[in-house]
């Protein structure tokens, strides 16, 4: 029983960071139609940039913060530049951009940090404060984490006008012209808040996973499959799937096949809901393309 | 003066045009009726102006040149266009449709006093604040619509066929408050309407557009009087 | 115009056919192990190309199915005895099954999920190919050796000189049934449901059954091309068939030019040399260097993306045309 629980325990720090990444998935998709597949590089970038700052001397709590600030400001900067210029191009072309995009990043990573894997240190150590002797320090400390960034979420995009302007502006674009909303510097804030909490997601991760440039690949993946298994228009589900993949993932891991095809089980997940549900458990009915 | 001058004003979908040189005015403070049949143009003039799609050709609003905004910019100056489909964001609420009229407004006690009258103007939807918008009723989603312009304190209100798909009550409730709202707040109307009679009733002037022109512009009463207008739009 | 068109590219695919054929004979070595290499890489960009470019449809995990031909043709002759000229047709033709029903699902929702469905594909291969399950198939994370396919006694031929002129004869047949299809009814069908599904539909063009077979024929030139591989390097590792395989062949077709058969040569020549050329700065520039191919590609990617559609092969002959008119 012990080790069913350590097993979910560690499954439900896993998921928050899924969920977090599948979250940011979502919020671009909702916004322009796109999956961004720069997203688990772009995390990726952020983490070493926090590394470095920590390598600096700085304390932990302000390279994160400065971290989540700065990938705040290259979402932007990234949207205005690179992704603004495809807007009208077919969904393929996008695609690509993306894939460049992750393999520029993969390849800055590997240039300005080494390939070699580096430890990341976690600001949560000691005892958790809860789930003593089913999670560790840090994996109580992801969780607590996982769960305000997704507060704070939230409440931005519930209660305040700005988050009101931006909803608007993914639902329907040209209303919210009409209304005076600036819909461009919305989709570019958008991709700002995803850099921001992929980068959250990055530096609960790498703790875990080990600081590399390859270390957000799997992440990614297990995020694609929570945000397919949720519903890719549904943050809701989106949050709901990426906890889902990361508990299902550790428990089949453990029990059935094996720790060292998890990967194969997100790949699975995802098959297996393209078969039976595709819109995913809380997305909008999909329509089969001819 | 007028408050909206076109002046040659052509207008595309993609390559192929659609608005073939068009000049008229808006009455300041008036209310003035775009007419014409189904296809005509009269949508496609109203989307030209707000920057939805290609146009060229001068635009004047206030005196200052439109040509080159953005709809947003356009939009930021005072012209509020309520949409032909009335536009609602149908996955918010009313509360949050209003809300979102008042974007761009920072005067915090304006906007919650304009709250206060666009309820009493359309008491439905005080009552259905907190519903979804998409749930409302034609009628009450064209009240909405129409509601969410006004808050963003519009010198010019541009409205694309508000009687459309709705019960000659409703019709006639909202018309009620289109008068009131010109003649109370000054502010300028733009309407766009197959339903000649109505519009004529409401209008001080009236264009009418066919196939992408202009074919007659004048006061209502000449417009009514016109033996052509009265076959062919006035059914008698 | 267009016989000076036609005649143009006549002569180019003779003197790339001279080119290819004497090629064997005044290289050796290394030099000719990467020119069997360069036709592998076509081979799997022609197919990559039917589907992406052609069909219009995309896929970030076709280094999953030349990882299937690759050990289905390493599992058949080490595990089985199977001679490579019966291994590599055998597994090929698992590929076009697997590449079937793995395009059926996939297919159904557009270009979208198909990219993100393959994109699982390939993060998840090399872990399922190190499976210690199929360890007594796969040699686990040790992969498999293979031997090299001796050539027919009495043609005086070395090993490396008859493996450079099978996979010629692979290449060349292969894109010999490629350009039959293209040019055919079929291809018609394909490139009418890239651009106007709908419309293909309403004339009777059964989209989903001619997305999910073009994907499958595209599995099965990957498949070819991983099974020439296993034999031209001698051994097949998961580590070998990851997603940075898979994202090369996308490179490869984007700067090749998407539905070109032509530019599958540029594409492979360019997948095979750029990390060669970084391999070699990385002794007067260090370890930095191993980065380069991988910022090259993405830059790459995003540059052709906005200036040439159609990748280098469209620009050549855009460059072509341009001269022809104004000599």
């Amino acid at each position: 029983m012990g080790a069913f629980l350590h097993q979910v325990a560690s499954g439900l720090a896993l998921g928050g960071v899924y969920a977090i990444m599948a979250l940011a998935l979502v919020m671009i998709y909702q916004a322009t139609q796109l999956i961004n597949f720069a997203q688990g590089e772009m995390a990726m970038f952020s983490t070493y940039f926090a590394w470095k700052l920590m390598d600096l001397g700085e304390p932990y709590w302000f390279a994160f913060f400065a971290t989540v600030i700065a990938s705040f400001i290259g979402g932007i900067v990234i949207e205005r530049l690179i992704v603004r210029p495809f807007a009208k191009a077919p969904v393929l072309a996008s695609v690509i951009v993306f894939i460049g995009l992750s393999l520029i990043f993969n390849s800055l990573a590997g240039w300005l940090y080494g390939y070699s894997v580096t430890s990341f240190d976690s600001p949560f150590t000691g005892r958790p404060w809860f789930g003593a002797g089913y999670m560790s320090a840090h994996e109580a400390g992801a969780v607590l984490v996982t769960l305000c960034v997704l507060a704070l979420v939230y409440a931005f995009f519930r209660f305040t006008p700005l988050g009101l302007a931006m909803r608007a502006a993914a639902q329907n674009p040209e209303s919210s012209r009409l209304v005076g909303i600036r819909v461009g510097w919305m989709l570019a804030i958008g991709w700002g808040l995803a850099a921001a909490i992929g980068s959250v997601a990055g530096m609960m991760a790498a703790p875990i996973v080990y600081l590399d440039p390859n270390m957000m690949g799997g992440v990614l993946l297990y995020a694609f499959a929570g945000a397919v298994l949720g519903g890719i228009d549904s943050p809701f589900g989106a949050v709901f799937g990426g906890v889902a993949v990361g508990v299902l993932g550790n428990l089949i891991g453990a029990y059935v096949v094996g720790d060292e095809v998890k990967l194969s089980v997100a790949l699975a997940i995802i098959i297996a809901v393209l078969v039976w549900r595709p819109s995913g458990l809380f997305g909008r009915r999909l329509v089969a393309r001819v | 003066m007028a408050i909206l001058e076109a002046k040659g004003l052509e207008a595309w979908y993609g390559p192929v045009r659609a608005v073939h040189g068009v000049d008229f005015e808006v009455e300041n403070g008036g209310v003035t009726a775009l007419l014409g049949a189904n296809g005509a143009g009269k949508t496609t003039i109203l989307r030209a102006l707000s920057g939805l799609i290609r146009r060229s050709g001068e635009i004047r609003f206030r005196g200052h040149s439109m040509s080159g905004l953005a709809t947003e910019d356009i939009a930021r100056l005072g012209v509020a266009h309520v949409p032909d489909g009335r536009g609602t964001f149908v996955d918010l609420t009313v509360e949050e449709n209003l809300r979102l009229g008042a974007y761009v407004r920072a005067d915090r006690q304006g906007v919650r006093a304009d709250f206060d009258r666009m309820f009493a103007l359309f008491p439905r939807l005080a009552e259905r604040r907190r519903q979804q918008a998409g749930t409302l009723s034609g009628g009450e989603q064209q009240m909405l619509a129409i509601a969410r312009a006004l808050l963003m304190r519009p010198a010019l209100l541009m409205l694309d066929e508000p009687s459309f798909g709705l019960a000659p009550l409703v019709v006639a409730e909202i018309f009620r408050a289109l008068a009131e709202i010109n003649r109370d707040e000054g502010v300028s109307l733009l309407l766009v309407e197959q339903n000649a009679s109505l519009a004529l009733d409401l209008a001080g002037r009236a264009v009418l557009i066919e196939t992408g022109r202009v074919a007659l512009a004048g006061p209502s009463q000449t417009i009514r009087a016109d033996d052509a207008v009265r076959r062919a739009y006035l059914g008698y | 115009m267009a016989d000076a068109d036609g005649a143009l590219n006549a002569l180019v695919a003779i003197a790339v056919g001279i080119i290819a054929l004497a090629f064997p004979f005044v290289a050796s070595g290394y030099h000719l192990y990467q020119g069997a290499q360069v036709l592998i890489f076509a081979v799997a960009l022609l197919g990559l190309n039917l589907l992406t470019g052609f069909n219009g449809q995309i896929s970030l995990g076709h280094g999953a199915f030349f990882a299937i031909g690759g050990y289905g043709t390493a599992i058949l002759m080490v595990k089985f005895g199977a001679p490579y000229w019966a291994a590599i047709p055998l597994a090929s033709v698992l590929c076009f099954i697997a590449g079937f029903l793995f395009g059926f699902p996939a297919l159904r929702f557009g270009g979208l999920y198909l990219a993100l469905a393959t994109f699982a594909l390939a993060v998840a291969t090399p872990q399922i190919l190190s499976y210690k399950g199929f360890d007594a198939f796969t040699g686990g994370s040790q992969g498999l050796t293979l031997a090299k396919p001796q050539p027919p006694s009495g043609l005086g031929l070395t090993a490396d000189q008859w493996l450079y002129l099978v996979c010629l004869a692979c290449a060349a047949a292969l894109y010999w049934a490629a350009r039959n299809l293209v040019n055919g009814r079929i291809g018609r069908a394909l490139v009418a449901i890239r651009d106007q599904p709908i419309a293909a539909e309403t004339m009777g063009v059964d989209a989903p059954l001619y997305k999910t077979t073009c994907f499958g024929v595209s599995a099965l030139y990957a498949g070819v091309a991983g099974g020439l591989s296993a034999i031209a390097v001698g051994f097949v590792s998961p580590e070998s068939f990851g997603l940075p395989l898979s994202l090369a062949f996308l490179v490869g077709v984007v700067v090749g030019g998407l539905a070109s058969l032509g530019g599958a040569l540029f594409g492979a020549l360019f997948i095979e040399f750029v990390p060669n050329i970084a391999d070699q700065l990385t002794v007067s520039f260090g370890e930095g260097a191993k980065a380069l191919p991988g910022a090259i590609y993405g830059v790459l990617l995003i540059l052709v993306m906005a200036a040439m559609p159609t990748g280098v092969a469209g620009a050549a002959r855009a460059l072509a045309s341009f001269l022809r008119n104004e000599g």
